[in-house]
């Protein structure tokens, strides 16, 4: 509903002043209370700081939420960043077909890259150009946050950009829309329920990293940015199960709050941008949209907000309209084009002989050949693992995906699961593993998937729920049951999601690796033989030939696997069992 | 026709795509046309025979490949103010409101805001879809949707029209009251506009709209036949000249116009034939009708025909064509009679049918004959669907290569004169295992 403010000098005692109601009030303190989090944390974020000092860390609960907080700026921080990446390089990506050749198998490399090795390599660089300020460190962490929400950000708007129906882009051009409006008119909406998707899926699976990259090493010393994942850590440095049941405790409400306050306000917002309506499908009002669509204040608000985004839509300056003919202007000289190939060639060719150089002073053949081999020892554990986690999800999955009901009441709950902090329970673990003396090569194996097995589950269930009705009266009347419903019903109707959501168990499993392979309790180093254990020893020792052969190992791996098993394997589940 | 200049002049219009490194495949070839004023013109021809393509060079869309399109007496070569289009798919934007579809034009114009929204609101108010202002496509109707399509294109204040298919995604009843109320618009003269260019399929649409009717013919599209309309509004059966007229561009449609007057000759196909879109199913739902006593050895009118199956001649031409390729009856001047192997086709049972089927597909259809041959000729008797792909890629663009394959698959598999494996893409000579 379109609210009508004549453009008249009035008083508040007019009538036509919305009176604050109480919903006003409330939502107007969460308003404020965001942006005075915002500033504080800013104000804190450039505190002078000097490689050496150590930042007092208390385990006393009072700092939890403080703690907390930082932590969760530090992630929508990161968000922030993941957006504008992607909207620069997936759009250009989308748009010219010589930036998409690089861009493109960039981003999955990169995609492929641990994220706690990013956060080691790109940490000294962070803190050696702001050498004088904990901005040094607060940045290394953001990038790490960063680096562990972009790829798939980036992967998803490109895909929707490159997937808008001809129709609408004729549409545009034949309204002589700017590329500027119909980017933002068209481009945009059309990849939002796709990238608010991949968002949500994001920002669920960075709480991780956000613990995790609170802690730098650098130069065999720790630097600890206040927040949760420090917190954590002095917990298990000083043996302090308490500390730690705290933390659980203060990150569950946070990932409850965010679950409330974005997740869900998210998922409802994005009903807007589907070409369809489902009735079905539609997901429940979420009651912080209900709030901010009660007060009126607040609606003619962000009825404010949305003027000024038409304004900077529709600004003259970047407005200016393709006059000239359809496509002989978008031919750049073949000069340019030549030259972009020339120098990408020659950047290739001295990044890998300065990579080359890099690694091989350092790394004898036999040491490489011990890296691939604590890879072969790590890609075992994941695999068993995953296919453990198949094994106990995939009948579950089923039963939950074909009660409706049922489905209802899991699927919240497993959002919930997959954006908790596996890597706080490690420490648990560690105890288990010292109290009942377990082999430490095999326990460790099961904290890769406890944080990634959701996705097994939550596919599992999605692609069940979305077996035509039909089709089980058909499997019933036909008394089609026991193994052979299994066999030609169930699994060939489920199989593409269980795919997608084993690639993506897999590809966290690795980034999991890192953490979980070697965990700690005092003391005491519960270190197992694997490549993520390897890269994080050689994290906190600061040595970088060694940490980048690991990552290039680990990098390795996961490209063969992802592109002689899963896309293959993807690939034949969707032409053969997926009705069109 | 006035003597004045013509609002749009369509100068030597060709257009070919690209098809490989040797090859282009001519879609347009020497397209003239003028669109004048108080003129609604109407391009009718077969899908794929163009002239979406000719609209689209019109809008500046596309740039032909040779010659002009002049706007008063300005060359187009983008999308030109004064010119606005309506799509067959609406072309609406699912996330913003009927409001905010219509006001995108002129966001696009740079219309300050206050403007924008009183225009935008009359042109809601004129289509008549006042209080769906808040409304998002999703909500509203294939009617009321396209009326947002009209509204979009009325608010720019253009003095040409151009409507691709508008109607043809819209039940019977829904586009007949859109084109009354386009008509009435248009007579009323409340808008700005001064000429129309309609493109349709749809032969009772074009004669009960346009003042002209430009009949194209394919591969390569060129016009065909011009026919001038003077029967008053509203046009329908009570007028004596509104049947004669239909019937006449029947006639102009199934006859090219080199063979008028020849005796009849069976329509004989290449290799790279676009052999039409067509299910067995189809082909044989047609012939059994045709053997009805009703239509038995007589010629049948195609207009009556596509009337009594409830087609639209865009449905009942490629089924017709594929008869007369198939050589199971004969086609010519608007009627269709069956032949004598249509007749036995007709009263033989399903095996027996296959049979027939796949004697005639053997001789007629040259691409049918040669996928079988090379599988005789190869040892193992298969071959992938890759091989031949390519080669039909020779005469035909990507998309229509993929459609004739798919076609001549269906064909074949129901003739048993190859196999096909689905997952692998391969033919074959065996049977299923």
């Amino acid at each position: 509903m379109a609210l009508r403010i004549k453009p008249t000098y009035t008083k508040n005692e007019v009538t036509t002043w919305s009176i604050p109601n109480y919903w006003d009030i409330i939502a107007m303190v969460l308003v404020f209370a965001g942006i005075i989090l915002l500033a504080w944390h800013a104000k804190q974020m450039i505190a002078p700081y000097h490689l050496g000092d150590t930042i007092p860390i208390s385990l006393d609960p009072i700092y939890l939420p403080t703690y907390a907080l930082r932590t969760t700026l530090r992630l929508f921080i990161a968000l922030f960043f993941s957006l504008v990446f992607t909207f620069i390089f997936g759009a250009w990506a989308a748009k010219n077909k010589h930036a998409e050749r690089l861009i493109i198998p960039a981003v999955d490399v990169l995609q492929s890259v641990p994220v706690l090795s990013f956060l080691a390599i790109a940490a000294p660089f962070f803190i050696f150009i702001f050498s004088n300020s904990i901005f040094g460190p607060e940045c290394a962490a953001i990038f790490g946050i960063f680096t562990a929400q972009v790829w798939n950000m980036t992967l998803s708007f490109y895909q929707g950009v490159k997937t808008v129906p001809n129709n609408l882009k004729e549409a545009a051009r034949a309204f002589r829309l700017s590329a500027w409006q119909c980017f933002w008119r068209v481009e945009v909406p059309f990849s939002m329920p796709g990238l608010l998707w991949n968002i949500m899926i994001s920002t669920s699976s960075s709480w991780f990293f956000v613990v995790a990259c609170e802690v730098i090493s650098l130069a065999n010393q720790d630097i600890t940015l206040p927040g949760v994942g420090s917190y954590i850590a002095l917990a298990i440095a000083q043996k302090n199960s308490g500390a730690i049941v705290y933390a659980i405790c203060c990150m569950l409400i946070v990932i409850f709050l965010y679950d409330q306050l974005l997740f869900r306000p998210l998922i409802y917002w994005a009903e807007k941008f589907k070409e369809a309506q489902d009735d079905d499908a539609k997901p429940p009002r979420a009651w912080i949209v209900n709030l901010f669509q009660q007060t009126k204040l607040l609606r003619s608000t962000s009825s404010w907000f949305s003027n000024i985004g038409s304004l900077l839509i529709n600004l003259p300056i970047l407005t200016v309209s393709a006059k000239t003919s359809p496509s002989a202007t978008k031919k750049t000289s073949k000069f340019f084009i030549g030259f972009y190939y020339f120098t990408i060639t020659l950047v290739t060719a001295g990044a890998l002989f300065f990579v080359g150089r890099f690694i091989f002073t350092t790394i004898t053949f036999t040491e490489a050949k011990h890296i691939m081999w604590l890879g072969i020892f790590t890609s075992i554990r994941i695999i068993s693992m995953i296919f453990l986690a198949s094994l106990i999800w995939v009948p579950i999955g089923v039963w939950i995906g074909l009660r409706p009901k049922i489905t209802a009441i899991i699927q919240p709950i497993i959002q919930f699961a997959v954006a908790f902090p596996i890597n706080l329970l490690f420490p648990t673990v560690a105890m288990l593993i010292i109290t009942f003396k377990l082999n430490v090569e095999v326990w460790v194996a099961p904290l890769m998937v406890l944080g990634t097995q959701w996705y097994i589950l939550f596919n599992v269930i999605a692609g069940a729920s979305a077996l035509p009705k039909e089709l089980k009266l058909a499997a019933a009347n036909f008394k089609v049951t026991g193994f052979l419903w299994w066999r030609r019903f169930i699994l060939p109707g489920i199989a593409p999601s269980f795919i997608t959501g084993a690639i993506s168990a897999t590809g966290g499993a690795w980034n999991a690796s890192i953490a979980a392979e070697a965990i700690n309790w005092g003391t005491v180093k519960l270190h197992a033989t694997g490549l993520g254990a390897y890269i994080q020893q050689q994290s906190a020792h600061g040595d970088f030939p060694r940490i980048i052969s690991g990552t290039i190992a680990m990098c390795i791996i996961v490209l063969l696997i992802n592109r002689l098993f899963w896309r293959p394997l993807y690939n034949i589940a969707v032409r053969k069992f997926q009705s069109d | 026709m006035s003597n004045i200049q013509p609002i749009i002049q369509v100068k030597n219009i060709k257009k070919s795509f690209k098809q490989n490194d040797h090859q282009d495949l001519l879609v347009l070839d020497d397209i003239n046309l003028d669109l004048h004023e108080g003129e609604i013109t109407a391009i009718l021809g077969k899908s794929g025979s163009g002239k979406s393509t000719l609209m689209r060079i019109i809008a500046g869309l596309i740039k032909p490949s040779a010659g002009e399109i002049i706007y008063r007496g300005k060359l187009i070569t983008a999308p030109a103010e004064g010119l606005a289009m309506v799509f067959q798919s609406f072309a609406l934007m699912p996330w913003l409101t009927v409001l905010q579809n219509v006001e995108l034009g002129l966001e696009a114009l740079r219309v300050p805001k206050n403007e924008r929204r009183t225009r935008s609101l009359k042109a809601i108010d004129i289509v008549g879809l006042d209080g769906f202002e808040s409304a998002y496509p999703k909500e509203l109707s294939g009617g009321m949707r396209q009326r947002v399509g009209f509204a979009r294109a009325l608010v720019v204040n253009p003095d040409v029209l151009l409507m691709d298919e508008p109607f043809s995604s819209l039940d019977v009843l829904t586009a007949d009251n859109l084109r009354s109320d386009l008509l009435d618009l248009w007579q009323s003269k409340k808008t700005n506009i001064k000429t129309i260019l309609l493109v349709t399929h749809n032969i009772e649409e074009a004669a009960s709209l346009a003042d002209r009717i430009v009949v194209f013919d394919s591969t390569p599209g060129h016009i065909n036949n011009e026919l001038a309309v003077d029967i008053p509004h509203p046009r329908n059966d009570q007028n004596p000249k509104f049947r004669p007229l239909i019937d006449n561009v029947y006639t102009f449609m199934t006859t090219s116009a080199t063979d008028v007057g020849a005796a009849y000759r069976y329509k004989t196909i290449n290799l790279g034939y676009r052999l039409p879109n067509v299910q067995i199913s189809e082909i044989t739902g047609l012939l059994d009708k045709l053997y009805e006593p009703e239509y038995l050895d007589k010629k049948v009118d195609l207009p009556i025909l596509a009337d009594e199956l409830h087609l639209d001649i865009d449905d009942l031409f490629p089924i017709t064509e594929t008869l007369e390729i198939l050589r199971f009856a004969q086609v010519s001047k608007g009627d269709i009679e069956l032949n004598a192997a249509g007749k036995a086709f007709a009263d033989a049972d399903i095996l027996e049918r296959k049979k027939i089927f796949a004697n005639h597909l053997l001789s007629y259809v040259p691409l049918a004959r040669y996928i079988r041959r090379v599988l005789d000729e190869r040892p193992e008797h298969r071959a992938s669907e890759e091989r031949f792909l390519s080669e039909l890629e020779d005469y035909l663009s990507e998309d229509a290569a993929k459609e004739v394959q798919r076609v001549v698959i269906e064909w074949g598999r129901y003739a048993e004169i190859f196999a096909y494996d689905y997952n692998t893409g391969q033919l074959s000579l065996e049977n299923p295992k």
